[in-house]
């Protein structure tokens, strides 16, 4: 039997997908807040990818000026909340708090960070004001974190904004790509809002930006453009039987679930490839779903995952079991529907994996969910003239102000990085923000 | 936005926010440091007689697994050669001119006293703040507290610094005296420009148990030191509110000392009359940076009450600090108990069963959540006080606010109670249960 029973109704969903990280209450934060030591040029400072002076928002709360941490972290990092929550904070901030050193619970910042900012989002507090009009017009291709961060901070500097989004709603990843139990899609789409009724930044949804004609609009209207379209669709496998019915890939599954939520289809039994966080995702969630068996399959040995071992655990303890050193060759099906995965085993010897001769062997499932990583938007990319593009793809730019070679246009988010958190998404929106009004004030 | 600058008796600073003279500020190399920081204004360690200072100079209050709680010292008068301090008084001035430099001087001879001012003025310091408060090590050589406790010596020597200084003149006070307004009266009348109070507490913050030595201890030996730290605020907000309230002292402006560290204890001392403020402990225990949540605390206070200046509000307290005899008899508040919110530790029922007046019940059924007796219930705030949930006790006030009478009005009208058991007592017809309902075997 499966850890997690088929949810068939919200109520259901919700308890299977309950947050991980749920809000504190004034006692839980006041005692945790005052715990903080104030370490001088702290840790956790500088583990944070947009450098949030947690000291002093830890301070604040302490001294119930919850507002007063709400600006501190906003000044920092737009999306203060979505971060504080879908953050892998055992790896940045809690990591590196001092007290775990000493083998003490180190503080809950994300937590923190959250009873501050959802205090502001809550009561829609205006902490910032818009500058004066400076006339000058940016153009923004992506609602992604990157997207957002990018907006607020220009429409701070006094640019008129304005966000063209494929899909019906802003966020990009993190609505579409987190798993729900980090963050409800209301809590992503309020913080925005939050940021949309302060900053005044316009969203134009269902406005993809595709070809050559558009994008040369957007140059003519506009005096500078940013790209945080992140990454595209699941790549191929290129592998036989992908096309098969229930083969899908990762990023496309969670997006249907955040979409339709207890609706969503289950089966019987899965197989997750790939070995980093998405995977872990993946896993995690259709064992939640109450599929009756998920298999989080790696071709490599479990130490060698991209993953956070604590995003394995999670997975694990959802009911997923694990198979590692297990290459997937072929994916077999009954010519319609998938009914199973043939895998060779393999070992690595001098880092270099090899499959093990005569050890093939399928494994029974009625679904294949491919984790092995995103296609980029080379298509997209290549429209725009004297765009160049590293080895894998991804935007070359400048990391001081996050300018592409076309001096035009910035960049920030996956598409630059090839895939990575939301907070370095956010903090290269803002850079990006900082650049443009440098290039365009100077 | 509110404008925290400020000008004490002609000094001028940047924000209230002042070091005060004290280890923290032994050199321009720290000074120069706070003031990149964001203070405002530094009182220069004490200059004056050589000294010769101790090894193991400073002890501390722990309060639980809060540090420092209380802080004492032992540490003399700067044992830096004069010629370094005025040296490096001048190039903080230099770098600094708008912020406030403060020369703090303990000297002994009227020669003495008009050689040393001569030479701060000469350096440039923008005021001079009169150590009289030391009440360790100095005051054995009758300096510091001894002229402190003294109001005839204090006042001349006030007198002469007054006949030979040209830039403003603080003087500083010892709390380690009945009452504060003596020396208080005795400096206005010797013509102080200003008060800055509370220097520290004698003190003995604990004995090393092996030892049998006061901390700091010294060879196994040790010596009363001077407290300070937020558990010494409570009494110095009191002898602030003493010389603020006072009518031939309090045309001089008050710098407020005595546990600051927060944003909440700067408005509290500034509410009750202080116009700078002044901090050591929550420099030493946390650095410099520590003033970031003081001036955005204080910032945010001002701006969502409309106050453009500290002097917007400043003594806005005192008219409500009064004698007991003013107080209002008739009003009245009762404990609440949100039922909800209660984790059932019960320490309300035990503390006002034991420590108060009877007035909190427990339940026969075992649930562990207690309800007021509110017959009994004085409305004394104990058990708010001890309950360690956010909100959970409140205390109501049960009395329709028509009604007012107090003590001074029944004097007046010869209502008191003036025989020991007169039915006019306060406590007359109070339920107290017998005193054979304790017995353990009845």
């Amino acid at each position: 039997m499966a850890e997690y029973k088929r949810p068939t109704t919200q109520e259901e969903f919700d308890k299977n997908f309950k947050l991980k990280k749920p809000l504190m209450n004034d006692t839980e934060a006041f005692y945790e807040s005052s715990r903080c030591l104030f370490c001088y040029d702290a840790p956790c400072v500088q583990a944070c990818p947009t450098s949030i002076d947690i000291p002093l928002f830890i301070k604040q709360i302490s001294t119930k000026n919850v507002e007063g941490a709400a600006k501190t972290i906003y000044d920092s990092n737009w999306l203060g909340n979505a971060c504080g929550t879908v953050c892998p904070t055992d790896v940045l901030c809690v990591g590196s708090c001092v007290y775990n050193h000493q083998d003490v619970q180190p503080l809950q910042i994300g937590r923190l960070q959250n009873y501050a900012t959802k205090n502001v989002i809550n009561s829609d507090k205006q902490l910032y004001k818009p500058r004066k009009d400076n006339g000058k017009k940016v153009a923004i291709i992506g609602s992604g974190p990157a997207g957002i961060a990018c907006a607020s901070e220009l429409r701070l500097l006094g640019f008129e904004v304005t966000i063209y989004e494929a899909k019906e709603k802003p966020s990009g990843l993190t609505v579409y790509g987190i798993a729900p139990y980090k963050i409800t899609n209301e809590e992503v789409l309020d913080e925005v809002q939050y940021l949309q009724n302060q900053l005044g930044f316009t969203i134009k949804y269902s406005s993809p930006i595709s070809n050559k004609a558009q994008l040369e609009l957007l140059e003519r209207t506009h005096d500078a453009i940013f790209l945080g379209l992140g990454i595209g669709a699941t790549a191929s496998l290129k592998m036989e039987g992908e096309n098969l019915e229930n083969v899908i890939g990762a990023v496309e599954f969670v997006e249907e679930l955040r979409m339709k939520q207890h609706l969503i289809e289950v089966p019987n039994k899965v197989i997750v490839l790939g070995g980093g966080n998405t995977a872990m995702d993946a896993a995690s969630e259709m064992a939640r779903l109450g599929a009756e068996k998920v298999y989080l399959a790696y071709r490599r040995a479990k130490e060698d995952m991209g993953a956070y071992s604590f995003e394995y655990d999670l997975a694990v303890s959802a009911g997923v079991e694990g198979l590692f050193n297990c290459s997937p060759i072929e994916i077999v099906g009954d010519g319609t529907k998938v009914t199973g995965v043939k895998f060779i085993k393999t070992s690595t010897k001098h880092g270099i994996l090899r499959p093990l001769e005569d050890t093939e062997f399928i494994l029974d499932c009625d679904m294949v969910i491919k984790a092995t990583g995103q296609a980029k938007q080379k298509i997209f990319t290549d429209l725009i003239d004297d765009l160049e593009l590293d080895r894998k793809s991804r935007i070359i730019v400048d990391e001081k102000n996050n300018q592409t070679t076309n001096p035009k246009y910035f960049a920030g988010g996956d598409i630059i990085n090839g895939g990575a958190e939301v907070v370095n998404a956010v903090y290269d929106g803002k850079l990006a923000a900082k650049g443009i009004h440098q290039w365009l004030t100077k | 936005m509110a404008d925290l600058s400020v000008n004490f008796a002609g000094i001028k600073a940047p924000n209230p926010f002042w070091l005060a003279s004290a280890p923290p500020t032994n050199s321009g190399y720290q000074i120069i440091k706070a003031f990149e920081a964001g203070w405002g204004g530094a009182v220069w360690k004490t200059l004056g007689v050589p000294t010769i200072n101790v090894s193991s100079r400073y002890g501390a209050v722990n309060y639980g697994n809060t540090r420092m709680a209380g802080f004492n010292n032992i540490e003399l008068i700067s044992d830096r050669p004069l010629v370094d301090n005025l040296r490096e008084m001048e190039e903080v001035k230099k770098h600094f001119p708008d912020h406030a430099v403060i020369a703090s001087l303990m000297v002994d001879t009227r020669e003495q006293w008009i050689q040393i001012i001569k030479d701060v003025e000469n350096a440039g310091a923008d005021g001079i703040e009169l150590n009289f408060g030391c009440p360790h090590g100095m005051c054995e050589r009758g300096m510091g507290s001894a002229v402190g406790q003294d109001p005839v010596v204090l006042k001349t020597i006030v007198e002469w610094v007054m006949d030979a200084a040209k830039i403003p003149v603080i003087t500083k006070l010892s709390p380690n005296i009945s009452h504060i307004t003596d020396p208080g009266l005795a400096a206005a009348q010797g013509g102080t420009d200003a008060i800055s109070l509370v220097n520290t507490f004698k003190s003995i913050v604990g004995i090393d148990l092996d030892s049998f030595a006061p901390y700091p201890v010294v060879d196994g030996k040790g010596s009363n030191g001077g407290y300070c730290g937020p558990a010494v605020k409570p009494i110095a907000l009191n002898m602030v509110k003493e010389l603020a309230q006072h009518k031939d002292i309090n045309h001089l402006p008050i710098s407020g000392i005595g546990g600051i560290e927060t944003w909440r204890d700067a408005v509290e001392f500034i509410l009750l009359g202080a116009t700078s403020l002044q901090v050591c402990t929550a420099a030493m225990h946390y650095g410099f940076g520590i003033v970031r949540e003081m001036e955005a605390g204080l910032t945010k206070f001002m701006d969502e009450r409309g106050y453009n200046t500290i002097y917007d509000f400043a003594g806005k307290a005192l008219p409500n600090v009064t004698e007991w005899k003013n107080l209002n008899l008739k009003y009245n508040v009762k404990a609440e108990i949100n039922e909800d919110k209660c984790v059932g530790c019960d320490l309300c029922y035990i503390a006002c069963d034991d420590g108060a007046h009877q007035a909190i019940a427990l339940p026969l059924d075992g649930s562990r959540i207690p309800s007021i007796i509110e017959e009994n219930c004085v409305g004394c705030n104990l058990c708010s006080l001890v309950c360690p949930v956010e909100d959970c006790i409140t205390m109501v006030r049960t009395d329709d606010g028509k009604e007012k009478v107090t003590w001074q009005e029944l004097t007046d009208k010869d209502e008191i109670p003036n025989t020991f058991n007169d039915a006019r007592a306060g406590g007359n017809g109070h339920y107290v249960p017998e005193p054979s309902k304790a017995l353990k075997i009845k």
